[in-house]
């Protein structure tokens, strides 16, 4: 195994173009339990931690530019009002230690159901931001990112640079069910987020289906039920029928697999559970956001 | 702790600094701690080459074939062994019965079984090598149940047996099995007002104790070779090692290297004699070290069990009988399911008065992975069905469970299912009493005044619930475990203790083969020779054969038998010491004759206190140093027909309350506290207790909510082999364990010392799932419960 060290962006993009199979290692939280098991043996691991401005964020006006090697721990710390749904995820990531090392890139680039930044990607809005030497810079929907189970829409000459994450605008919940209540891999996991200003609500389910999806058909049911009793100008509650049938769809939107881990049957059942209460708890805090607004207009 | 009910007994000394009854510290703790301890995996040798394992890929098949030629080929390879390369006729090995090959001889019998050997100059080069062994494999089909194993056209896992055991089971399959029979079930049933019946699963826990399998063979001059190696009993791996290699015993020298851990995981040879056998074929020292997946496959497990309960009891809550069949799958080869076979039997009752029974327990021969020693040996599994069948009988009379379990608690004096008496304190209702007493965590206690505090709830940081679905529960448990090889074994322990004075102090040595695999025995043994012989400084030599055995580090015996060996080891220093002080002071003093002397502080001293002299003066160049032999009393085998013997040496007690949350809508469960109240007879040191009951505790969460090997019932292969996905418990899911020791002494024991280190793991289990059922109402017949138990998805 040859192991590429590339001391900036530009020379990484030229090992990667002559080296399609290389395997971009960051905090190697994930490439390296790969080759400790001996599941993978990529011919080349290309370094990515000479580059130092993947491990910078920068703020902007509506939205997060995330280097693809921040680590969780820094997300959780410095980001946690622009992107809530993402830091909560970021605190159930494995141990304090993995969390120093692994960043948003890694869950990017496995494109494990399991990731748990997955998501609250998904829920934000994000768009994943990809190089190659050849064809320079695009940006992938996070909608069009995952492809398939550990696949992902990156060509083989292209490394993932960062991600830009829509600032939230509104409330955002992430939960995760392990059988253990800290350092476990998701038996299945949900992100919503509320985006007020556009009067719409995004989810993310992760474990549930072969890749990270969102519940499209609950997401839908919920914007049309929030226009339609105008709760996001009244800030009522949101009535139980609503919420069960919002949750009900979205257990619709998994396709599960039985695994050591769980029953496909109490995934969906648990992604319903977690559906119907990140809803109530974020409709609760919009209300309350909605409330003093109003009473300091 | 309480000094009453100390033993009259107590020689001499008590009052030496750093003696028994102190927490003195471990002296490996803080460089445990810190990450600077050597451990076994941690040796290096100059020129040493890496050994490899190469292991079967199915579960049972006939080996058709294995072309090792690419494998030899390979640059760096020094060695490739298969059976066929094996020294000597002695090709099988086995604690109890040698049906165990060294490397797989025409047939596998369980996933990860041991094919062949590879020793290369870099451990890469060694798993590169493996890889490249061709073995071409006809499968069979799969024994992997009671069913599937006493079928008429069952498979036999182990044909021709000659085993000991052949001559009473019903069928070859099953390893051993023990009836216990006593009093008249049919007729005590006719009293019992109501019934209860269960049938019960207990799920297949591994040790994961943290230090890989590991070791390093160096062969020597004389032919022979010296195996540095962790593990729970020298002499009993060599006994096994040695006829493999060819070799006699005084050839193979064996030294304890630093242990990771064992539960009874390292009971059972590993990678052993195949370090030795690379060693001697390459003349170079090999190292084995086993990664988390390999060691997955590289020991036993606890038995999963089935068990079937029937419990009657009178209106007025006394129990009237007991009949349980209990079912051990013993998985491919015997280890200790034997010894198992027979704690599960005599212990199925629990620590109840309960005077007719009609018991029976067997170990399968399955082609699941093999299962042995882990720590609570048989009682673990009994201990969880017969405490959910308390719960159904106080639930059904409409009783407290706790007052429930007080009214049928067995005390000194009562009559064990094999008819031994219980002949030291047995104070079962009052350590229920103790958990009961003590108070209960608050109320919805993660509440905080910024809202939910997560980490208090089910789920933790993974923020599944802010109290939405949260129901609290209690339940109450207590076991019964015994103490020390049981059914006639000769369990006996050496130690070897030498006195003489070093710059003017008198410094003692204590040397043992005993294996400190984190049990404290080293921080004990200079405790127990400063007691004894009134010195501060003393020596522990590392632990290795030139010593007599020790026996091994589990049934929680070593404190009590190595330690009562070091203890019979000073007295007999002591008695030496003061010979010679006789012999050069007696006439200068009439105390040397006639008074109770005592070595105090490097001095004799008369039992009134008065100094007779130096230790310094008494020894001047002069060593003393006693070898000897020391033994609990004996026990007896148990009937093969009815059961009955005496066949424990002492029993141990503890008791537990769980509290648990339970998120009853995602069946996710949060310990919140865990009781626990333990007689320990004396605490020698009793920092290393708490640890003890706190360890065990949380052993026994582990298998109520989470440890669990998953084997596909239809290939007997493992799912699980790693930390991903077999979970243990984190700091954030172990509870605090609040922990009320009692200290009533028994006469037959050094000091009045109990057992410790198993108690804990029976009662833990039990109680969480008492607690879990109090707060769902739901029936929970299995351990470990999952989410899906919980809500119905299963």
């Amino acid at each position: 195994m040859d192991f590429l060290r590339p001391a900036s962006w530009e020379e990484a993009l030229a090992a990667k173009a002559e080296h399609p199979t290389a395997v971009p290692i960051a905090g190697g939280t994930d490439v390296m339990v790969e080759i400790n098991f001996d599941h993978r043996r990529p011919e080349y691991l290309l370094d990515l931690n000479r580059i130092g401005d993947l491990s910078e964020w920068e703020v902007g006006a509506d939205t997060v530019r995330l280097g693809a090697s921040v680590p969780y721990t820094q997300i959780m710390e410095n980001l946690r009002a622009e992107l809530p749904g993402l830091a909560l995820a970021s605190h159930t990531v494995a141990s304090p230690q993995i969390r120093n090392r692994g960043g948003v890139g890694g869950n990017l680039g496995t494109a494990s159901p399991a990731g748990d930044a997955h998501p609250a990607l998904l829920a934000a809005g994000a768009e994943v931001e990809v190089e190659s030497a050849a064809r320079g810079t695009r940006l992938i929907p996070i909608d069009a990112f995952y492809t398939g189970v550990k696949r992902n829409a990156l060509q083989p000459d292209e490394l993932i640079r960062a991600v830009h994450v829509r600032k939230a605008d509104g409330p955002q919940q992430f939960s995760k069910v392990g059988t253990r209540n800290a350092m476990v891999i998701a038996v299945c996991a949900f992100g919503l987020a509320l985006h007020p200003v556009t009067r719409t609500v995004r989810t993310g389910i992760g474990s549930a289906a072969p890749t990270p999806v969102r519940a499209e058909a609950a997401e839908e049911f919920l914007n049309a039920a929030l226009e339609e009793g105008g709760f996001w100008d009244n800030g009522k509650i949101i009535t139980p029928s609503v919420a069960k049938r919002f949750a009900d769809l979205c257990s619709a939107a998994c396709n599960p697999i039985d695994d050591v881990r769980g029953t496909a049957s109490y995934r969906r059942h648990a992604v319903g559970v977690m559906a119907r209460r990140t809803l109530t708890w974020t409709w609760e805090s919009y209300r309350g956001t909605h409330r003093t607004t109003e009473g300091a207009a | 702790m309480q000094a009453e009910g100390a033993p009259t007994k107590i020689t001499q000394g008590s009052r030496t600094k750093g003696g028994i009854g102190e927490s003195t510290l471990r002296p490996d703790g803080t460089l445990k701690v810190t990450g600077e301890f050597a451990y076994s995996s941690d040796m290096w040798h100059e020129d040493m080459l890496w050994g490899q394992i190469l292991r079967s890929t199915v579960a049972h098949a006939e080996i058709v074939s294995i072309d090792t030629g690419e494998a030899l080929a390979t640059p760096g390879v020094y060695a490739v062994l298969t059976y066929d390369d094996l020294p000597t006729d002695v090709r099988n090995y086995g604690l109890e019965i040698q049906d165990t090959p060294v490397l797989a001889h025409g047939k596998v019998r369980h996933h990860g079984e041991p094919v062949a050997l590879v020793a290369a100059d870099h451990p890469e080069t060694a798993r590169r090598a493996a890889a490249k062994i061709k073995v071409e494999y006809r499968e069979l089909p799969v024994i992997t149940d009671e069913k599937s194993a006493v079928a008429p056209d069952a498979v036999l896992v182990h044909e021709n047996r000659d085993d000991h055991h052949i001559g009473h089971v019903p069928h070859p399959n099953i390893v051993h099995r023990q009836p216990i029979v006593r009093g008249n079930v049919d007729e005590a049933r006719r009293r019992a007002d109501v019934i209860v019946e269960g049938e019960y699963t207990f799920g297949m826990q591994d040790q994961a104790f943290l230090g890989p399998e590991s070791g390093l063979a160096v062969p020597e001059e004389d032919g022979g070779v010296h195996l540095y190696i962790a593990t729970q009993w020298l002499h009993s791996d060599l006994r096994q090692i040695a006829p493999v290699l060819g070799l006699p015993e005084k050839k193979v020298r064996m030294t304890l290297s630093g242990v990771g851990g064992a539960f009874g995981g390292r009971e059972d040879l590993s990678m052993q004699i195949h370090a030795c056998l690379l060693a001697l074929r390459t003349g170079k020292p090999v190292k084995i070290v086993y990664n988390r997946f390999e060691s997955f496959f590289g020991h036993v497990h606890r038995h999963p069990a089935k068990l079937h309960y029937e419990h009657g009891a009178t209106k007025d809550g006394k129990l009237t009988h007991m009949k349980c069949r209990i079912v051990l799958d013993g998985g491919a080869y015997a280890s200790a399911s034997p010894a198992v076979v027979g704690n599960a039997s005599s212990l199925s009752a629990g620590p109840y008065v309960v005077d007719d029974v009609d018991i029976e327990a067997i170990a399968l021969y399955t082609n699941n992975p093999p299962c042995g020693a882990m720590r609570g040996f048989g009682a673990v599994q009994a201990c969880f069905a017969y405490e959910a069948q308390m719960d159904k009988l106080a639930k059904k009379l409409g009783m407290d469970p706790v007052e429930f379990r007080r009214l049928n608690a067995m005390e000194q004096g009562t009559l064990m299912p094999t008819g031994q008496p219980v002949d030291s304190p047995a104070p079962v209702a009052e350590l229920l009493r103790r958990v009961k007493a003590m108070p209960l965590p608050p109320e919805r206690q993660w509440e905080s005044s910024e809202g939910a505090d997560v980490r208090q709830l089910p789920g933790g940081l993974s923020n599944t619930t802010h109290g939405e679905g949260v129901v609290r529960g209690v339940g109450y448990a207590v076991g019964i475990k015994n103490v020390g090889f049981s059914e006639g074994f000769d369990d006996y322990s050496t130690a070897k203790v030498r006195m003489e004075v070093v710059g003017g102090e008198p410094v003692a040595t204590v040397h043992t083969a005993m294996a400190e695999v984190g049990q404290g025995g080293v921080t004990v043994h200079a405790q127990i020779a400063r007691t004894e012989l009134g010195v501060t400084r003393v020596t522990i030599h590392p632990a290795d054969t030139q010593v007599g055995s020790a026996g091994s580090t589990s049934a929680s015996r070593q404190t009590y038998v190595t330690g009562g060996a070091v203890k019979n080891a000073c007295e007999l220093v002591r008695e030496k010491v003061l010979e010679i002080g006789r012999r050069k002071f007696g006439s200068y003093h009439p105390a040397w004759a006639t008074a109770e002397l005592l070595l105090e502080g490097g001095k004799v001293v008369t039992d009134g206190g008065e100094i007779l002299g130096d230790l310094a003066d008494v020894l001047e160049d002069e060593a003393v140093e006693v070898e000897e032999e020391w033994r609990h009393r004996p026990t007896e085998a148990f009937d093969l027909r009815t059961g009955q013997g005496n066949g424990h040496v002492q029993y141990s007690f503890a008791a537990h309350r769980a509290v648990v949350e339970v998120d009853t809508e995602l069946g996710l469960v949060k310990v919140i506290e865990l009781a626990c109240a333990q007689d320990v007879g004396k605490a020698l040191n009793p920092l290393s207790v708490i640890g003890q009951i706190q360890g065990g505790t949380t052993q026994g969460l582990g298998v109520a909510v989470m440890e669990e090997i998953i084997v596909d019932p239809k290939t007997a292969k493992v799912r699980n082999p790693s930390f991903t996905d077999y979970l243990i418990p984190t700091i954030l899911d172990t509870p605090t364990i609040p922990v009320d020791v009692l200290e009533l002494a028994d006469e037959h024991a050094p000091y009045g010392l109990r057992g410790v280190g198993e108690a804990p793991t029976l009662s833990s289990t039990p109680a969480v799932l008492a607690a879990i059922r109090n707060a769902t109402g739901l029936a929970l017949d299995r351990t470990p419960v999952r989410p899906e138990h919980l809500t119905g998805t299963a």
